[in-house]
């Protein structure tokens, strides 16, 4: 090999090397407060496999006719209704319904709320929505920062609650007491009344716990069966589970351990000003910034501070939002304060556009706010009497979230 | 006893089998990989060899590649991958009647398969009968595959996540050509089996032909006893270069089984576009491909599998040099770029009325040097942008591949 050949073979060699190098020529990581995925800070080594195990069931097992698929279902993975663990699109959204009313304006109870299993795989009907029955069509949440969510003590919640407004600011705020499953693992100093325990997860804050969440979602979401929620949402008849303990486990693990969202540019001044209208047009009475979580095994979570802009309870929102549906003691025009967190985030998982409240019916923060009434009327109008200047921090200001 | 006899004898005429093969006798006939001939012709154009005087020639390829990519900011790291190593034998069993064959290891040998298995007889230049496993003719790259040829270490995404190359089946049909003047025109029609309902019910959400790829049995059952249709006609000129257009077609899913009805039958059509030319001037080859599929998901299932699908890919390839390097003495070196993009999901969402987006694109400019034209060293650059389902904001990959082709 004569010079110019080596040459030639080194100019080679050390362009591949400086090209893989360069680190200018990759895309580059998104910063931490622009993604909603991820697992909290200090987990183990071990806990970080599980978070691993939990994200791969997640987001990317697809269940299919061979693997236990419908034969109804609303969708196909987890990952289909949550994507990059923000909040769903319409494309997802289900619908859940009662076969009628009680004459104080609630459904009937032990009957039981229903999910629609709109999507059928080929060779089976889809169901239909029956006439002339009450329900709400629940866009898919986020599910980040679920297990800070899961640790705040029955408590804290009951210390907030004042569902008779004893205070009379007009905000009263109530716990979702509910029926709960023999599988969920019962809280530490959980409170108990009349054999009804306190739920939190969902829109309505109906379900206990995250194993609640979802073995229920596996069920009724994919009409995936499991040890724990047995019965086929087609044939109603308990079959061999077509999803195993483990894997259930690990996505509960996985959402209890994604990390909370985290605020961009808290110092920013138009997002300090607009923290400041926030607070003093009373949107912070239900939508609490910050609570604690007790003690857990993941000492990561346990006895944390957080910030998730809600105080997990049941609020009357007016007649625009009673949709006639409900579940466990909610009134059917109460929702849950849903956690603000991630907000500004919601339009990189929605596919650029924002699909607010329970149905996604607001698309835009503004017009959600608009929608706010009963206790949320006062809030409403006050922002409605906001100059331009204080709507715009304000809107800056959750956009932060 | 007997069995050892077996064992003796066979042994010892492999021991004479080896005997005879001598280096001298395997005859390597001259060839240029790259060149000019209709895609449908890329199985006979390999380069074989000859086995002594007997009919029967070997081949095959081998590729092999280094590769780091990063999807925002997270990578996997360094990889080095044995991509394929694929296997020819062909034997002209009377002047008039050939068997070709290609057997291929993906990934090390985490996918072994019998890509290609077929006897033609030739009747009349214009009429050949073939039957065995055969490739399905739909576009060009499923035709002509053969790492050798190309400057990229990754194949097209449009022929291997929409299409589903290399894609082959159990089947016989017809092909011919026509030469007139600096014309040459030619077709082909096979019945093979076909699909299968993994198109709609498989691991990658997404309707996916290549899916159907999963099923091995299909060399031996048809999963519905419905044919699958695979047309094309390619015209070519001596100087313009060739285009070719082809079609698939059958249902894919099981409508009956026993005699009982299970479900309607439901549709696969896939049409494809390409062509391929070389600029006169500056030397410049050209090579695109579009295909468009059509396939009947069911109204009642969900709308993350599309019913329309659609992509293509160009690639340029300028040769920069020509000439004698380190000791090769007709190497050359080539500058490529390629664009690339398919969308796998043509709708719009029935709650929005707004379009489903599921796609990506990618453009991969490359230097490839080929030191003989059956072997190629390549190092690519791939940047790509893929959208989800909800069109998000998209996944960004990008890194380096280098590695080589070669016949053997």
């Amino acid at each position: 090999m004569n010079k110019k050949h080596l040459l030639l073979l080194c100019a080679i060699f050390s362009l591949i090397v400086v090209m893989a190098s360069c680190e200018k020529i990759f895309p580059p990581a998104p910063a931490d407060d622009r993604l909603l995925d991820g697992p909290v800070a200090d987990l183990t080594g071990g806990q970080n496999r599980q978070f691993l195990n939990g994200d791969i069931a997640f987001n990317d097992e697809v269940f299919t006719t061979e693997t236990g698929l419908g034969p109804v279902f609303v969708a196909t993975s987890c990952g289909s209704c949550h994507a990059g663990d923000g909040k769903g699109h319409p494309f997802s959204t289900l619908i859940r319904f009662t076969a009628a009313k009680d004459s104080t304006g609630n459904t009937v109870l032990d009957q039981g709320p229903t999910q629609l299993q709109n999507r059928a795989i080929p060779g089976f009907l889809p169901e239909q929505l029956p006439r002339n029955v009450p329900f709400s069509k629940f866009t898919p949440p986020a599910n980040t920062g679920l297990g800070f969510i899961d640790l705040v003590p029955d408590a804290d919640l009951l210390a907030m609650a004042d569902p008779d407004d004893l205070n009379g600011d007009g905000i009263s705020g109530a716990v979702n007491w509910n029926k709960i499953p023999p599988y969920v693992t019962i809280r530490k100093n959980t409170v108990v009344k009349n054999g009804l325990y306190i739920c939190r997860f969902g829109k309505k804050g109906s379900v206990y716990d995250l194993l609640q969440q979802t073995a229920t979602a596996y069920n009724q979401d994919m009409g995936i069966t499991s040890s724990f929620e047995p019965v086929d949402t087609y044939s109603g008849l308990e079959i061999d589970p077509e999803v195993s303990d483990k894997t259930v486990n690990d996505v509960v693990f996985y959402l209890k351990t994604l990390k909370a969202p985290i605020q961009r540019m808290p110092g920013d001044p138009e997002v300090v000003k607009g923290k400041a209208v926030f607070i003093r047009i009373g949107c912070e009475s239900c939508h609490k910034q910050t609570l604690t979580t007790g003690t857990s095994t993941i000492a990561a979570l346990s006895n944390r501070q957080f910030y998730p802009y809600t105080d997990l309870l049941l609020h009357d929102m007016g007649n625009a939002l009673d949709d006639g549906f409900t579940e466990g003691s909610a009134k059917t025009s109460e929702w849950k304060t849903p956690a603000l967190w991630g907000l500004g985030l919601s339009k990189n998982s929605q596919g650029g556009r924002y699909f607010l409240l329970h149905d996604g019916r607001a698309r835009s923060i503004e017009e959600a706010i608009l929608f706010h009434g009963g206790e949320g009327l006062k809030s409403k109008t006050s922002f409605q009497g906001l100059g331009a200047e204080e709507k715009s921090s304000l809107i800056h200001f959750l956009e932060s979230l | 006893m007997k069995g050892n006899l077996i064992f003796i004898l066979l042994s010892a005429a492999g021991l004479c089998c080896r005997a005879q093969i001598n280096p001298d006798l395997l005859k390597k006939p001259a060839g240029d990989t790259t060149g000019l001939q209709l895609n449908m012709d890329a199985v006979y154009k390999r380069p074989f060899m000859n086995l002594g005087k007997t009919p029967v020639a070997v081949g095959g390829y081998v590729e092999a590649n280094y590769q780091y990519l990063n999807e925002d900011g997270i990578s996997e790291g360094h990889q080095f991958q044995m991509r394929r190593f694929t296997f020819f034998l062909s034997s002209a069993v009377n002047k008039r009647i050939r068997f070709l064959s290609e057997l291929e290891f993906e990934d090390g040998t985490r996918e072994i398969s019998l890509e290609f298995a077929s006897v033609d007889f030739e009747l009349a230049s214009l009429l050949n009968i073939r039957g065995g496993i055969i490739m399905n003719p739909i576009g060009a790259f499923n035709q002509n595959h053969d790492g050798p040829k190309w400057e990229f270490v990754d194949r097209p995404i449009s022929a291997t996540r929409l299409l589903p190359a290399t894609w082959s089946n159990a089947g016989f049909g017809i092909f011919g050509k026509q030469y007139t003047g600096n014309w040459v025109y030619a077709y082909e029609a096979y019945l093979t089996n076909g699909f299968d309902d993994k198109i709609i019910s498989n691991s990658g959400n997404r309707t996916s032909l290549p899916a159907t790829k999963e099923n091995r049995e299909r060399f031996e059952e048809s999963f519905n006893g419905i044919p699958l249709f695979t047309g094309k006609v390619a015209l070519r000129h001596k100087k313009l270069g060739e285009l070719g257009l082809s079609y698939m077609g059958g249902i894919y899913n099981k409508f009956e089984e026993d005699g009982l009805t299970l479900d309607k039958k439901r549709s696969v059509r896939t049409f494809a576009l390409d062509l391929n030319t070389t600029l006169a001037k500056t030397g410049t080859f050209i090579n695109g491909e579009w295909a468009w599929l059509a396939v009947d998901v069911p109204e009642t299932y969900t709308e993350q599998f599309g019913r329309k699908q659609a992509g293509g890919f160009v690639d340029i390839v300028q040769p920069l040099l020509k000439r004698r390097m380190l000791d090769f003495p007709d190497a050359v070196l080539n500058a490529a770029l390629r664009l690339e993009y398919a969308d796998f999901n043509q709708g719009t969402f029935s709650s929005t009325g707004t379009n489903i987006a599921d796609h990506v694109y990618s453009i991969v400019p490359a230097v490839s040097w080929r030191p003989s034209a059956q072997t190629v060293l390549r190092l690519n650059y791939r940047y790509q942008w893929k959208t989800d389902l909800l069109g998000n904001p998209p996944a960004r990959t990008a890194g380096f591949q280098a590695g080589f082709s070669t016949y053997f």
